[in-house]
């Protein structure tokens, strides 16, 4: 805001506001991408905690800098293309998950008014974009030319369908209860009622909670739906031609996902930026300091899940996307739908 | 001024993509262009302020359908070079449709003029106010509700249509029922037997 009214002098409005807006976009993927760095340590962290292993622990203190000394074994390694690949195809692949993956995050409050798009569609646009990233695991398996990467991405791109079918009504009942397809308006409508208790979580909402949070693990191919990338099965699925820095992009996309699914978890159920109990004290802390330790309990979670349950067959992960949660989601959308008129509370 | 560049960028990479599905080699690669096509205009109807009709432009047809024309075109094994052979013969009836196609838009848009009183008929929004979702769910859950809901049956019919006519029951298969699994009592299951040294059962 600073830069914007400084620039605003010497380039006229329309410049400053895209510089003003490229500098702080810039800055928040930094942000973003610093804590995904330790989110992935966290992973590995839990994941070892609940084996009783030690985890990583050797570069820096506890091993806080064992992510960026990947980054670094990435980028320095040589990226291998194989010669039967489709040379575009297969580096555009990994690029697109990417750019997918943090483009997401234009629409995501993460405090009252913080925010690079306040659009009135956000919630479509999120789903929009999370319905795309199928090309990104599509294209890699295929331009791979290799067999193992193609059954990964065929497997990958029916589960992410899937699934985005109960993800579709989960969302639909969090329209109809709170009213907006605004993702700030969804937050502030679960303000009032003394904290966390007005929460969509604390609310006729709970089953889809629940719903939301599987299909968020199937959506980002986290286990126990790692069908993907079995690697029991297909050594690593779409990824397995991947090296050096296109993997890391790959691997980066992933995370980004995770995150922002977690984040989506924490718009819709948890409140968003909103104190658990509306005291003064606790409504000083400022709001996107809530909202990162909201999004780092869901991932704890998503990451116990990982460590704990075994992966699914496919054909039961097939079963439990559209005979247990489609008409599960289905009934809950009618459900809803029909408690808001009974009761006359809907809103808007 | 930054909106007009906007425009001509999304205007040009569709209309250039839209000219690579036609001419890409590789089918593949068509249906990649094909999905930047769609994705381009859905980038036009954001800037033209249609941001609802913009995303589900994204979500059904890059989202849904275009993955189903991918799935299919990747599993087809195609010789390009086969492909390519019969190109030539189809030249000149292409050619034929496309001039018509020409002609008959020539002829629309040469004697389109407008009604002097449609200007002034041309309303503001009837909801000022509103955003774009808002004002298609009135209009489509109250105007048209009758219309609406009848398109969804008729897509309903067209689905069961469709898996009625590709099921092919088989017989012998072995499927799992999970809620006989489950319902399993313990005293079904397992059976106590007291054997006898050296007799078995």
């Amino acid at each position: 805001m600073l830069l914007y009214s400084s620039l605003q002098n010497w380039l006229g409005n329309e410049w400053a506001w895209l510089i003003s807006n490229v500098v702080s976009i810039l800055l928040f993927i930094v942000v973003l991408l610093v804590m995904i760095a330790y989110i992935l340590l966290a992973d590995r962290k839990i994941w070892a905690a609940v084996m009783i292993r030690r985890g990583p622990n050797v570069v820096g203190a506890f091993g806080l800098l064992q992510s960026f000394a990947d980054l670094l074994k990435f980028v320095f390694k040589e990226s291998v293309i194989p010669a039967g690949a489709n040379k575009v195809v297969f580096l555009l692949a990994p690029l697109i998950t990417v750019t997918l993956a943090l483009g997401a995050w234009a629409v995501v409050p993460v405090d009252e008014g913080w925010v690079f798009a306040d659009v009135n569609v956000g919630v479509l646009y999120i789903f929009a974009i999370s319905s795309l990233g199928v090309y990104g695991i599509i294209m890699g398996g295929w331009a791979s030319n290799s067999k193992y990467p193609f059954l990964g991405a065929l497997r990958s791109a029916a589960q992410m369908v899937s699934y985005e079918v109960s993800i579709g009504f989960v969302i639909i009942t969090v329209l109809m209860w709170t009213g907006s397809l605004n993702l700030s308006e969804i937050v502030r409508a679960q303000a009032g009622s003394g904290g966390f208790w007005g929460w969509n979580f604390f609310s006729l909402l709970f089953p889809m909670f629940v719903i939301f949070f599987i299909s968020a693990l199937a959506e980002t191919n986290r286990p126990p739906f790692d069908l993907p990338e079995a690697e029991s099965e297909l050594v690593a699925g779409y990824q397995v031609e991947y090296s050096s820095t296109p993997y890391l992009l790959f691997m980066l996309g992933e995370y980004v996902n995770i995150v922002l699914m977690c984040a989506m978890t924490t718009i819709f159920f948890l409140g968003g930026w909103l104190p658990p109990v509306e005291i003064g004290f606790l409504e000083a802390v400022p709001g996107v300091i809530w909202f990162v330790l909201k999004v780092w309990i869901v991932f704890f979670f998503f990451a116990m899940v990982k460590a704990i349950v075994p992966r699914y067959r496919y054909d039961q992960l097939m079963r439990l996307g559209w005979k247990v949660f489609l008409p599960i989601s289905l009934v809950w959308v009618v459900i809803v739908a029909g408690y808001l008129v009974a009761t006359n509370s809907y809103p808007g | 001024m930054l909106i007009a560049l906007a425009f001509y960028l999304f205007a040009a990479i569709a209309v250039a993509a839209a000219v690579m599905v036609v001419t890409a080699r590789n089918p593949v690669h068509s249906v990649l262009f094909l999905i930047l096509t769609f994705f381009s205009s859905a980038g036009l109807f954001m800037l033209a302020g249609a941001e609802f009709l913009a995303l589900i432009l994204i979500v059904v047809y890059v989202g849904a359908v275009a993955v189903l024309f991918l799935f299919v075109v990747m599993m087809l094994d195609i010789d390009i070079a086969e492909l390519r052979q019969g190109v030539l013969d189809y030249v000149p009836l292409g050619a034929l449709i496309g001039l018509i196609m020409l002609v008959e838009l020539g002829l629309a848009l040469g004697v389109w003029a407008f009604a002097p009183e449609a200007a002034s008929s041309v309303a503001a929004p009837v909801h000022p106010g509103l955003t774009n979702t808002e004002a298609l769910g009135r209009v489509l859950y109250s105007d048209f509700l009758y219309v609406f809901q009848a398109s969804g049956l008729v897509l309903l019919v067209a689905m069961i249509g469709a898996i009625v006519l590709t099921l092919r029951e088989r017989p012998g298969v072995k499927r799992q029922s999970i809620a006989q699994q489950v319902g399993r009592l313990r005293a079904e299951a397992v059976e106590l037997k007291d054997i006898r040294p050296g007799q078995g059962l």
